[in-house]
C-alpha cells in the first residue's frame, strides 16, 4: 500500500476533501477558481454518464416502483401502432405488499444467511491461505497460481463446471460419492443441498481474492514487529492477535465490504448453478427480483420495488459498516 | 507495538528482507502438515477446472458416465464440433465486440475523473467520490428495468448498442474507481514538475501521467473486460436472438431444458477459460492492488 505514503506526504491527508489552500504559494482566489475549473471538467465526463445512464433510471427505476407497471399496461409500440401507458401511480402499496409478504422474509434470510455464511468463509479460507504462503516455503509460487485459478475462469464458466461437477446422475462428485460407497446426493434438486452447493460454488470462486489481497497485506507488516514480539516471548497467538490482527485492518475492512457487497448481489452463481431452485429456495434477492421483471408476465413494478429495497438494504449496511470503523478509530 | 504495526501497516516498500531464519529451519512435521494442506487446497482450487479440460476432451456423449474415468478416447472432436457447426464462433465475436466497446468507452470515459479525484481537492470531491462508491453497490435489479425500457423505447433491445450502454453503468465508475487508485501511486512531485515546466493540469494528465499510467489502465481495461464478457444478467434480458448471444447467454442453450451437451459446453468453456485465465494469471497482482487501494483511501 504505497499509495497510503504518497498520499500522507503530498497530497494532504484531509479525508473530506474540503477545498484547501494548494502547497505553493499561489492562494489567490484566481488560481483557485483555474484549480477547481480544471476538476470539474475533468470530472464532467463520469458526472455526465452517471446522472444520464445512471441517475435517469435510477429515477426512473423509483418511480416506476411507487406505480403498477407491468408488461401489460406498459407502453409500447407495435409495428405502426403506438400503445400508450396505462399503468396508475399507486404509492408505497409494493412496499407494502413485499414487506408484509412470507416471500420477502424468507428471500431477506436466506440472503442474509448466503452473505454471512460466503463472506465468513472466504475470509478465513482466504486468511489461512495467505498466512500459509506468506511463509518462506518450497513451490510458493506453484501453490500460489493454483489456489488462484479459480478466480482467473470467468464466472459463468465455472457456474456451468460446477452444474456439471454436482449433476446427480453423471456428476464426478457423487461417482466419487458411490466409489467410496456412499450414497450420491441431489445436490440441485433439494433445497437444503442445494443451498450448500451454491455456496460452495460461490466459496470456490471467492476465496483467491481474499487471499491475495490479505496476502498483500500480511507482506505490508514489517517483520521486525514480528521479531521484537518473539525476543520479548510473545506466543505465536498473541503474536497473531497484536501484530497480524490490527496490520491487517485496513485491508480487510476493504476486503469485506467489497466481497458483502459482490455476495449480496450475486446473480450468476445463483441463476445458471440451480436457477433459483429448487422451488425458488434458492433464490436470493437479485435473482429474485430479476426473474420478477423477465420471467411470466413482467411485473416491472415489483421488480424495482424489490430493487429499491436491495439498494437500500446494502447502502444502510455500508453506512453502519463505515461507523462502526470510525468508531474503531478507522478512518476508512 | 499494535499502534506501530497499524501505521506502518501501509508501507509495502519498507517490507523488511526475508527472515534470517534457514529454509528448512522448520520441524519436519510442521513442514509436512503445510505442504499437505497447501496441496488440498490446490486440488480443490484445481480439481474442476481439471475435470472441464478432461470431459471435454472425451467423446461428446461420454459425460453421461457414472463411473470416474479420466481419460476416454481422448480426442478433439467437441472442439471441431464447437467451431464448426454451432454459433459458438459468432457468440464469441459478439462477446468481444461488446466487451471491447464497453472497455473503450469506459477506460476514456473515467480516466481524467480518476486523475482529477486523485490529486485535486475541489469541491464536489467527496460526492463523486460516494457516488463512485455508491454505483458499484446497485444490485443488477435495480437499474434493469428501467434501461430495459429506455433501450425498448429507443429501439435498442437486441443490438449491441443497447447492450454496450447498460455495461457502461457499472463499467465506468468501476473503470475511474480503479484508475484512481492507480494515479494515487504515481508520485506527485511528476505532477509538479510539469506545472513548473508550464503545463496546464489537462497537459500535465495527458502528457505526463497518462503515459506513466499504461500499466494502470490496462487493468482497469482488462478488468472491465472481463466484467463485460462474463456478464449474464443484461445478456439474458436484452439479447433475445440466437445471433445476437454473447457466450454467457449462448453457452446456456447447449444446456437448456431439453436437451444436455455438457461435450460442447465444456469445449466452449475451455475455450473461453483459457486465454482470460492466462491474462488473468498475469496481471492479477495488479488487479488486487488496484480494486484494494483505491478502496482504502477514498
Amino acid at each position: 500500500m504505497t499509495t497510503q505514503v504518497v498520499d500522507g506526504t503530498a497530497a494532504g491527508t484531509d479525508p473530506r476533501g474540503r477545498a484547501r489552500q494548494p502547497r505553493r504559494r499561489q492562494g489567490r482566489a484566481g488560481r483557485f477558481l483555474t484549480r477547481h475549473w480544471y476538476a470539474w471538467a475533468m470530472c464532467a465526463p463520469v458526472v455526465i454518464v452517471a446522472i444520464v445512464l445512471i441517475g435517469y433510471p435510477l429515477v426512473r427505476g423509483v418511480y416506476l416502483s411507487l406505480t403498477d407497471a407491468t408488461e401489460a399496461n406498459m407502453g409500447r409500440t407495435i409495428g405502426m401502432n403506438v400503445i400508450p401507458s396505462t399503468y396508475e401511480f399507486v404509492g408505497l402499496g409494493n412496499y407494502v405488499d413485499i414487506v408484509t409478504s412470507a416471500e420477502f422474509l424468507s428471500r431477506l434470510g436466506w440472503t442474509v444467511v448466503w452473505t454471512v455464511v460466503c463472506v465468513a468463509l472466504h475470509y478465513g479460507l482466504g486468511l489461512g491461505l495467505a498466512m500459509l504462503l506468506n511463509r518462506p516455503l518450497r513451490f510458493r509460487s506453484l501453490y500460489r497460481m493454483m489456489l488462484v485459478l479459480p478466480w482467473a475462469v470467468p464466472a459463468f464458466v465455472s457456474a456451468f463446471i460446477w452444474r456439471y461437477l454436482l449433476n446427480g446422475e453423471f456428476g464426478v462428485i457423487n461417482a466419487l460419492l458411490r466409489t467410496v460407497g456412499l450414497p450420491g446426493v441431489d445436490w440441485l434438486d433439494q433445497p437444503l443441498w442445494a443451498k450448500v452447493s451454491v455456496i460452495t460454488v460461490n466459496v470456490w470462486l471467492g476465496v483467491p481474492f481474499m487471499m491475495l489481497a490479505l496476502l498483500g497485506g500480511l507482506q505490508a507488516i514489517p517483520r521486525e514487529l514480528y521479531e521484537a514480539a518473539e525476543v520479548d516471548g510473545a506466543s505465536p497467538w498473541q503474536r497473531f492477535r497484536h501484530i497480524t490482527v490490527p496490520g491487517l485492518r485496513p485491508v480487510s475492512s476493504t476486503v469485506v465490504l467489497l466481497g458483502t457487497i459482490w455476495t449480496f448481489n450475486q446473480f450468476p452463481v445463483i441463476y445458471l448453478v440451480t436457477k433459483g431452485g429448487p422451488g425458488g429456495s434458492s433464490e436470493i434477492l437479485v435473482t429474485y427480483a430479476y426473474r420478477q421483471a423477465f420471467e411470466g408476465i413482467r411485473n416491472y413494478s415489483g421488480s424495482a420495488a424489490w430493487g429499491v429495497l436491495i439498494l437500500v438494504l446494502l447502502v444502510a449496511m455500508a453506512v453502519v459498516y463505515r461507523r462502526a470503523l470510525s468508531r474503531q478509530g478507522e478512518a476508512w | 507495538m499494535v499502534s506501530a504495526a497499524t501505521t506502518t501497516g501501509h508501507a509495502a516498500g519498507r517490507r523488511a528482507a526475508k527472515p534470517s531464519k534457514g529454509r528448512f529451519s522448520r520441524r519436519p512435521a510442521a513442514s509436512l502438515a503445510l505442504h499437505v494442506t497447501l496441496i488440498v487446497a490446490s486440488l480443490c482450487a484445481v480439481f474442476p477446472v481439471a475435470w472441464l479440460v478432461l470431459t471435454s476432451l472425451k467423446p461428446r456423449n461420454a459425460w453421461q458416465s457414472s463411473t470416474v474415468q479420466l481419460f476416454v478416447e481422448p480426442s478433439l472432436a467437441n472442439y471441431a464440433q464447437v467451431l464448426g457447426d454451432t454459433a459458438f464462433p459468432r457468440w464469441l465475436a459478439n462477446s468481444l465486440l461488446v466487451a471491447a466497446l464497453t472497455t473503450v468507452l469506459g477506460v476514456s470515459i473515467a480516466a481524467s475523473t480518476g486523475y482529477a479525484v486523485s490529486r485535486f481537492r475541489f469541491p464536489g470531491h467527496g460526492s463523486v467520490m460516494w457516488m463512485l462508491l455508491i454505483t458499484q453497490m446497485f444490485p443488477v435489479a435495480i437499474l434493469i428495468v428501467p434501461i430495459y425500457n429506455l433501450m425498448a423505447g429507443l429501439g435498442l433491445i437486441n443490438q449491441f448498442p443497447g447492450l454496450v450502454i447498460a455495461y457502461l453503468t457499472s463499467a465506468v465508475p468501476f473503470c475511474a474507481w480503479m484508475m484512481k487508485g492507480y494515479f494515487d501511486t504515481v508520485p506527485k512531485e511528476i505532477d509538479e514538475a510539469g506545472r513548473v515546466d508550464g503545463l496546464s493540469p489537462f497537459g500535465t494528465f495527458w502528457r505526463l501521467i497518462l503515459p506513466l499510467s499504461k500499466p494502470g489502465l490496462a487493468v482497469a481495461a482488462f478488468y472491465s473486460f472481463i466484467t463485460a464478457w462474463a456478464e449474464v444478467a443484461y445478456a439474458t434480458a436484452f439479447m433475445t436472438g440466437d445471433d445476437k448471444y454473447t457466450l454467457a447467454v449462448g453457452l446456456a442453450q447447449f444446456v437448456g431444458q431439453h436437451k444436455a451437451e455438457w461435450g460442447l459446453l465444456t469445449a466452449s468453456s475451455v475455450l473461453i477459460a483459457v486465454p482470460a485465465a492466462v491474462v488473468f494469471l498475469l496481471v492479477q497482482r495488479h488487479l488486487v492492488t488496484g480494486l484494494t487501494a483505491g478502496a482504502t483511501k477514498s
